[in-house]
């Protein structure tokens, strides 16, 4: 198993919050894991990315140039990795703020309004919590409870947003459930 | 040692190793893609009883380190390109003076101001000397986050037993990327402190120099620092991935080697003879083991992210010069690996 992964959306939204806690989790069940954070000029309403790669075996690139798997939090970012995912992989799109569809058709789609199940549990500030929820559904790379047990290493001693961001996280998996 | 594993970014995991080390005073001035690493030594630093200086400029800062380091403090600093270019006067001065620090640079693209994506544009100035005079400092090539924790440990033995500064040569992309470290603490062995400058109470002054007018005295000074860099070379360190049966071998170091190592997973796999010889320490090169891997293959493909720099050394070392070929990406651009692949001629 490897999958590669590259996660992006806007300043603000969490992307580089959402890579941390997938690579935590994947530490916890023992994978080999890798994350490298755009950085520098990204701001609030800039774009914001991170790779990050999985995998059983010891990983020896750490650049992901052609993901396994994209999960777009908004539609520049859709627009600027939809070429470059692998053909057969898989797309998770945050349908809320990409309102056109994926027009590759040798990959798997899956969308959810990120941020309307954000908003339900009190903020969009959730949406990359959500969409990692739907994630760990549709793709199983690494678990939903490994997800919600990695929260505390992000967040020490603040109770409040270790709960709050669990709730989002287990409301994207169970719509993904729902929806199939 | 009890260990554990934690995720923490190449940065942060260079000033975890320097903590662990004994690293108790550090001076920086902030610059990307090193921030978190000074930010680190800002937190960490204090808890341990040691001193944290942000300082006004990368000038102050080295300067401080080789003050602290004279009063016997194991001392670091560290910064990116434009600021090691600052700190050249100071890494002369200090390997005249025999004063040991460890200085870490996260490598960006340049020339001047450059960007701030990862780069290898400093290897020549890392390993001949971009300050003054005859003089050479240990680097370290690390490739992942434990081996940035690694290497800083070893930065701090091995600054202590030659009295030399040495250096950490990493890139932006190594500066930021996040892994599983495993937190061992290396065992140091006991500083011999018979040097430094802690007030002459009840013994002889000691005085630190790099100044000596008469030439005779500076030519045995300078002799009995190439001594010392010669012996440095017991410290040689370098990684072969696949390279016994190779017909064609990729050398590079730092993020480039792993692009190679992937290279070369890719290629075994489709039943092609590749490997990948990854220089750890730059200074002292490992001319002669390359020498050696070189003579049973066919090509040597240099990969860098610069012009072609460690490709002088890779020149050295190896007897059949045409054998040897270079690709590199400059400016914070990452080497393809279709395209190493393609000048491997193989369309894998």
């Amino acid at each position: 198993m490897k999958e590669e992964i590259i996660i992006a959306g806007f300043g603000g939204q969490g992307i580089l919050f959402a890579g941390k806690l997938l690579t935590w989790a994947s530490l916890i069940e023992d994978n080999k894991v890798t994350c490298i954070p755009s950085y520098g000029a990204e701001m609030r309403g800039g774009t914001a990315h991170c790779h990050v790669i999985v995998s059983r075996e010891e990983i020896a690139s750490p650049i992901v140039e052609k993901p396994s798997l994209l999960v777009v939090l908004n539609r520049q970012s859709l627009d600027r990795f939809e070429k470059r995912v692998l053909s057969g992989g898989r797309i998770v799109v945050n349908s809320d703020l990409v309102e056109r569809k994926v027009e590759r058709k040798d990959v798997r789609v899956y969308y959810v309004p990120g941020n309307e199940l954000a908003e339900k549990l009190g903020s969009s500030l959730f949406t990359n919590m959500v969409m990692l929820g739907a994630t760990s559904f549709y793709t199983g790379i690494v678990k939903l409870e490994s997800l919600v047990s990695s929260l505390p290493n992000l967040l020490a001693g603040k109770e409040e947003l270790i709960t709050s961001n669990q709730r989002a996280l287990k409301a994207g998996y169970e719509y993904a459930h729902a929806a199939g | 040692m009890p260990s554990r594993k934690v995720l923490l970014s190449g940065n942060e995991a260079v000033g975890e190793g320097a903590v662990l080390a004994g690293c108790r005073f550090y001076a920086g001035y902030p610059i990307t893609p090193q921030n978190e690493l000074t930010a680190y030594m800002a937190r960490r630093l204090p808890e341990v009883g040691g001193v944290f200086v942000q300082a006004e400029s990368e000038l102050a800062a080295i300067n401080m380190i080789m003050g602290a380091s004279s009063a016997g403090a194991l001392a670091m600093t560290t910064s990116s390109s434009p600021g090691i270019s600052l700190m050249q006067e100071a890494i002369s001065y200090m390997a005249g003076m025999e004063v040991p620090v460890v200085v870490v640079n996260v490598m960006r693209g340049g020339p001047g101001l450059g960007n701030i994506a990862g780069s290898q544009g400093d290897y020549l100035q890392a390993t001949k000397g971009g300050g003054h005079g005859d003089y050479h400092m240990m680097v370290f090539a690390p490739s992942n986050v434990q081996e940035m924790f690694n290497f800083t440990q070893e930065a701090f033995r091995l600054s202590q037993k030659y009295r030399n500064p040495v250096m950490v040569l990493a890139d932006g992309y190594l500066g930021q990327i996040m892994e599983p470290l495993e937190i061992k603490k290396a065992e140091l062995p006991p500083q011999n402190q018979g040097w430094i400058l802690d007030g002459a109470k009840a013994r002889e002054p000691r005085l630190l120099k790099s100044l000596y007018l008469p030439s005779e005295d500076l030519e045995g000074f300078n002799l009995h620092l190439q001594d010392k860099f010669r012996r440095m070379e017991e410290e040689i360190l370098w990684e072969g991935s696949e390279v016994e049966d190779a017909e064609k071998i990729l050398v590079a170091y730092g993020t480039s080697a792993r692009i190679c190592k992937e290279v070369v997973r890719i290629g075994r796999r489709a039943g092609k003879k590749w490997g990948v010889f990854r220089p750890i320490t730059l200074f002292p090169f490992p001319y002669q083991a390359l020498q050696k891997i070189g003579k049973g293959c066919e090509k040597i493909l240099v990969v860098e992210m610069s012009s072609g720099q460690m490709l002088e050394d890779v020149l050295l070392a190896v007897d059949d010069k045409n054998k040897v070929e270079f690709y590199g990406r400059m400016g914070g651009s990452l080497p393809e690996k279709e395209e190493i692949m393609k000048r491997l001629g193989s369309g894998v």
